[in-house]
Order: C-alpha cells, then sequence, then structure tokens
C-alpha cells in the first residue's frame, strides 16, 4: 500500500467544560485551549504504526476548517505524518462537504486507505467516513478497535453495541478509528522542530470544484437541564431506607 | 403529510427495543404517516413484532440472504431504492444506525442529522453537541429529505397493540457490493437484563482494579434485577467488554435507576446518564464530581459498603 490518508479536526480540547454564549448564537470559544479531536489522533497512530511495519508508505493528513487549524496539521506532522493539506474555510462545514473535501484529494493523490476518528467531539456526528465512503463507494469500517492489513484486503475488529463484530473489507476503504484502537505517541521536541520544515499544503474550500449544497442551519444552542446535587446519606442502613421508600428495592 | 420510513434493528430473530423508540420519536411528528422496514433474510417474526407496534401504517419486508448480517454498505443502497417515497428516514441512534445512516444520506446527497432528542417541527429538531454540555436546536433545507438517527434515551417505546399490513418489497432489483464480508460477532452471552433498555443498571469503575473484584458489581445487579454497565476506564483496563461501556462514545442510557460504583463522573460518563431517573453514587471521595448530579450520595469505600448493601438487600 502506497498512501494513507488521516483526517485531523481541531477541536475544543476534551478537558474543557463548554459553555454556551449569553446571546445563544454558538459555544464560547474565545481562549479556550484547542486540540486534535482525540479520535482523529487514534487514527493518525494506526496510520503511523501502519507505515512503521512497512505495510505503507506514506501518511498525509489532512484538515478541513479555519487557518488554526495549522497547529493541529504541524502536531500530526510531528507525530509523524509526511505531509499535510489544509482546506482553509472560515464557515461551519458539515460532514457531506467535509467528505466531498476529502474525496477530492483521494483522487487527485491516490490514496489507498483512508483513517478517520469514529466522530468529532464538539458536534459528535460520528458521519464523515460513512458518507466518504459512499461517495466514493468504498467499504466502510466503523467503530474500529483493531485492524490488520492483508494485501489488498482487510481484517478489521468494530465496537458494536452487541460486542465486538469482525468484517473482512477490500482495499481501498475508509476506516473509522475508536478509543480503544491504540493509544497515541507523545510527540517529542526534536519532532516539532522537524515538523516545521515538511510540506503544509493549503487550499481553499471554494477553489476545490465541489457541490456545497444547502447545509442545515443552526437556528439556537441551549445549556442543558442540569440534574442537581441530590441529599447525602451516612451508611449503608440509610441508602437502603430511602432506596426502599422510593420503591427502588 | 411528513411519511416516515423507520429502519428496524433487529439480531436476525428479533426486534430491537431500539426500534419501537424510534417509531415512538417519528410518531411524536405531527400527522406523520410511519412505515417500518425490515432488511433481514428471514423478516417474518420481526415483521410481525414491528407490525405489533402503535402508530405504524405498514411494515415492509426486503428478504435477501445478504441481509443476514445488518451491514450498511449492503442495506444502504436498499434504502436508496425506496427513498423517494418518503420525506423523513429514521434510525435509532445506536451503532447500528450511527454505520447506517450518514451512508444512506451520502447516497442521497443530503446532511445527516445525529441524535435527535425532541422534533419541533417536521424540519426543525434538538439535539445534544460537546457531550450532552449544549443542545442545538436545528433546522433542515426545505428541499431535502431528512436522514436523522434517533437518541433512544430520550424516548419511551411505542407500546404493542397494533396490526400494522405487512407487505413484502422486491429487494432483488438492487445491485449490491461484495467488497464488505461478515466474518463473526463475538458477545459476551448473558443472562442479565440488556443495558439499553433495563430498568435499573449498575456500574463499576476503575477502583473496581481487577475483573475478579467487579463480582461484587455482578452480584449486586443481580440482587436488584439490574444490567451491569462500567466506565470507559474500566472497559479500557479490560475489566469488562466494551458493550458495557455507558457514556458518550459507549451508550446513553435511560433507566429509572443508576448506581456508579467508583466511579468519578467525567463528563463523558454523565452524558450517558442525564436522562436516569435516580442516580446513586459510591464513592470514598467526597469531592467526586458524581456527587454533583447524584440524587442519593453515599461516601465510602466500595469494597465494604457494597457486600453491606448485598446483605442488606437480601
Ligand atoms: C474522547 C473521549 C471519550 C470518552 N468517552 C467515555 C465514555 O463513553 N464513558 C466513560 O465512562 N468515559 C469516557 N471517557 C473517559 C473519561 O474522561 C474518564 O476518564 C473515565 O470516565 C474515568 O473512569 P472512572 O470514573 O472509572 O475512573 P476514575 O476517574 O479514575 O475514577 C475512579 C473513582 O473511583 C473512586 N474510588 C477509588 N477507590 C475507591 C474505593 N475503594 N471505593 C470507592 N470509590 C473509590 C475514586 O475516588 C474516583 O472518583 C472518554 C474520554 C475521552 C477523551
Amino acid at each position: 500500500m502506497e498512501k494513507i490518508l488521516v483526517g485531523l479536526k481541531r477541536v475544543v480540547d476534551y478537558n474543557v467544560r463548554v459553555r454556551v454564549k449569553s446571546d445563544s448564537s454558538g459555544i464560547e470559544t474565545e481562549g479556550v485551549k484547542m486540540s486534535i479531536n482525540p479520535f482523529d489522533e487514534i487514527a493518525l497512530e494506526e496510520a503511523l504504526r501502519i507505515k512503521e511495519r512497512g505495510e505503507a508508505s506514506e501518511i498525509i493528513v489532512i484538515s478541513i476548517g479555519s487557518t488554526e487549524a495549522q497547529q493541529q496539521l504541524r502536531t500530526g506532522l510531528a507525530m509523524g505524518a509526511d505531509r499535510a493539506i489544509l482546506v482553509e474555510t472560515d464557515s461551519q462545514v458539515g460532514s457531506l462537504c467535509v467528505a466531498r473535501a476529502i474525496k477530492s484529494f483521494i483522487d487527485r493523490d491516490s490514496v489507498d486507505l483512508v483513517i478517520l476518528g469514529k466522530q468529532a467531539i464538539d458536534g459528535d456526528n460520528n458521519q464523515t467516513a460513512q458518507m466518504l465512503s459512499a461517495i466514493w463507494d468504498r467499504p466502510q469500517a466503523t467503530f474500529a478497535s483493531q485492524l490488520e492489513i492483508k494485501g489488498d484486503k482487510a481484517m478489521v475488529t468494530r465496537e458494536i453495541d452487541a460486542g465486538l463484530e469482525v468484517i473482512e473489507i477490500d482495499l481501498p476503504a475508509v476506516i473509522s478509528a475508536d478509543l480503544r484502537m491504540n493509544e497515541p505517541r507523545y510527540v517529542k521536541l526534536p519532532d516539532i522542530m522537524k515538523a516545521k520544515k515538511k510540506p503544509l499544503e493549503i487550499t481553499a474550500l471554494s477553489d476545490l470544484n465541489i457541490d456545497q449544497g444547502p447545509e442545515i442551519k443552526s437556528l439556537l444552542f441551549e445549556a442543558p437541564l442540569e440534574r442537581s446535587r441530590g441529599a447525602m446519606v451516612n451508611d449503608v442502613a440509610e441508602l437502603v431506607a430511602t432506596l426502599k421508600e422510593k420503591g427502588l428495592a | 403529510m411528513p411519511k416516515i420510513l423507520v429502519i428496524a434493528e433487529h439480531n436476525g430473530a428479533k426486534l430491537n427495543t431500539s426500534t419501537a423508540k424510534t417509531v415512538a420519536c417519528a410518531a411524536s411528528m405531527d400527522e406523520a404517516i410511519i412505515d417500518v422496514a425490515v432488511f433481514a433474510a428471514d423478516a417474518s417474526f420481526i415483521a410481525i413484532e414491528a407490525a405489533k407496534l402503535n402508530s405504524v401504517k405498514r411494515v415492509m419486508k426486503y428478504e435477501r440472504s445478504e441481509n443476514e448480517h445488518s451491514l450498511a454498505a449492503i442495506i444502504a443502497p436498499q434504502i436508496i431504492a425506496i427513498a423517494e417515497e418518503y420525506t423523513h428516514i429514521f434510525a435509532p441512534s445506536t451503532t447500528f444506525g450511527k454505520d447506517l445512516m450518514p451512508r444512506v444520506a451520502a447516497l442521497l446527497g443530503v446532511n445527516q442529522i445525529s441524535d435527535v432528542m425532541s422534533i419541533e417541527s417536521s424540519r426543525i429538531f434538538k439535539r445534544p453537541i460537546y457531550a450532552g454540555n449544549a443542545i442545538e436546536t436545528i433546522e433542515i433545507p426545505m428541499q431535502d429529505i431528512v436522514v436523522a438517527t434517533i437518541r433512544i434515551a430520550s424516548y419511551a417505546a411505542t407500546t404493542n397493540g397494533n396490526s400494522a399490513t405487512i407487505e413484502s418489497g422486491n429487494p432483488s432489483k438492487v445491485k449490491l457490493p461484495t467488497h464488505t464480508r461478515f466474518v463473526e460477532i463475538k458477545s459476551s452471552v448473558t443472562d442479565r437484563p440488556d443495558l439499553q433498555t433495563a430498568a435499573k443498571v449498575v456500574s463499576g469503575g476503575r477502583a473496581l482494579a481487577s475483573e475478579e473484584n467487579f463480582d461484587i458489581i455482578y452480584k449486586l445487579a443481580g440482587k436488584l434485577n439490574a444490567a451491569v454497565g462500567a466506565s470507559r476506564a474500566a472497559v479500557d483496563a479490560g475489566y469488562v467488554p466494551n458493550e458495557m461501556q455507558v457514556g458518550q462514545t459507549g451508550k446513553i442510557i435511560a433507566p429509572d435507576l443508576y448506581i456508579a460504583i467508583g466511579i468519578s463522573g467525567a463528563i463523558q460518563h454523565l452524558t450517558g446518564i442525564k436522562d436516569a431517573g435516580t442516580i446513586i453514587a459510591i464513592n470514598k471521595d467526597a469531592e467526586a464530581p458524581i456527587f454533583e448530579v447524584a440524587d442519593i450520595g453515599l461516601v465510602a469505600d466500595l469494597f465494604i459498603a457494597v457486600p453491606e448493601l448485598i446483605e442488606a438487600l437480601n
């Protein structure tokens, strides 16, 4: 296999407790720590391991987003990716548009395998990998916790509600990474220096020849109903009494 | 008038409860006409179960040997072949629906809505984002068919009592890919209640510290006739299998009673239990965030409190 393409999305770091803006127009992102979506980091780690086993020769990272997403692409290059592509846009684009943008680079660069995170922790949509494989007319293996490349096929173990499902797919294909696929490596300082010299190509989304269709419109953002702190009990006897009172035991 | 197609989830033999919850969501839309589609190798028993669900007008069976394992790449093109008749296509937001529906939407050239928690109108929906820390209201463009997954924890299952008509569709015209092949499913077989639909759930976290220690969680669950869940940390550490994970990237559940034992209450975990009736937490750290959402909290060492609790319930 020649090339693996990995998607990296810039998102609010998973440790940040997000807040809705007071005018309900969106999420407060001013001054908030931004990171690579954790699932995408896992996707990149998997691609790097495939390359390190000698089963692929080039790892390309791609992000569709604002100019600041170059930071996340640089981190991806520091982790070990060979080159990066930023498809720049300031608008909020839906998963279908992202899938179409990625597809145009699959065609241009003759990509053999795409690994994406199963969901981004901002919109929690869980869509892009499935949409990409649909428009590419190739197999999808979502929520993957294990991936084994066997020539022009792959065996993938998927985390599903009933347990683990194993499927065999023909390559090229799209994989979406679940949390237990691997543990991403830490970036070392010398790698950050080296990453500065790796190629990072920037293309405007509007320069790609893709159908941008009408997007889903956001009307309003609200804080969720919060649960409130209840009562503390002192011991198990009190706990059992309360359970019985509520008819729960 | 909205015409909604609900894609049935099943395991080849039985209808999954997620289908009845998805039908309940569809029925909350004004004047909706609801069909259920069953894609299976042998759909006969599943279709009979689906036809009992109130609010369903018609059950369509699509039987092909290729449909035996509910693979998205196989089912999606068959849905596309019948999509024209409908204004909306819904499936549960389980791993089945999440795998399938974006593929359907992309083939139809539209965006997809994930995790609908409330229907405001035929084109306006609410859904959680950022692990449930915000709720977004969205509007679908006028001309688009609405393809959505439904957050099943937000809906009570539609009751039985109906006898909708059952019809056989003719799916054999659709050409199916052969690039995706089912190999096997590994499930831990249990006779405990199903985590996604159980009225009571007992979950254990990292504090359990081993697979063997998890036994006390199973014992307590047994006493309460509860399903067993876990935090991501407990699954990652190999104490329990992946299908027991509750949270943002595991199962989103809404039992009447949820007991969290040795779980700190990270936002990614809490998003899975927001809709629970009563939350009970047992944790030795009085500052653990789980106590901020628990209805009843007990600060205690679980290895002392849980055996006591089991004893007291005898
Ligand atoms: C992208 C992403 C997705 C995630 N998705 C999920 C998800 O779906 N579900 C999920 O659960 N997590 C998820 N997580 C992980 C989450 O952030 C937490 O790391 C995880 O929930 C912690 O599990 P825990 O509470 O068991 O462990 P810890 O946070 O380590 O908590 C253990 C608790 O046990 C208590 N304890 C220790 N010993 C005892 C004792 N003897 N008696 C009583 N109490 C004791 C401690 O006080 C502590 O509060 C996700 C994280 C990320 C980044």
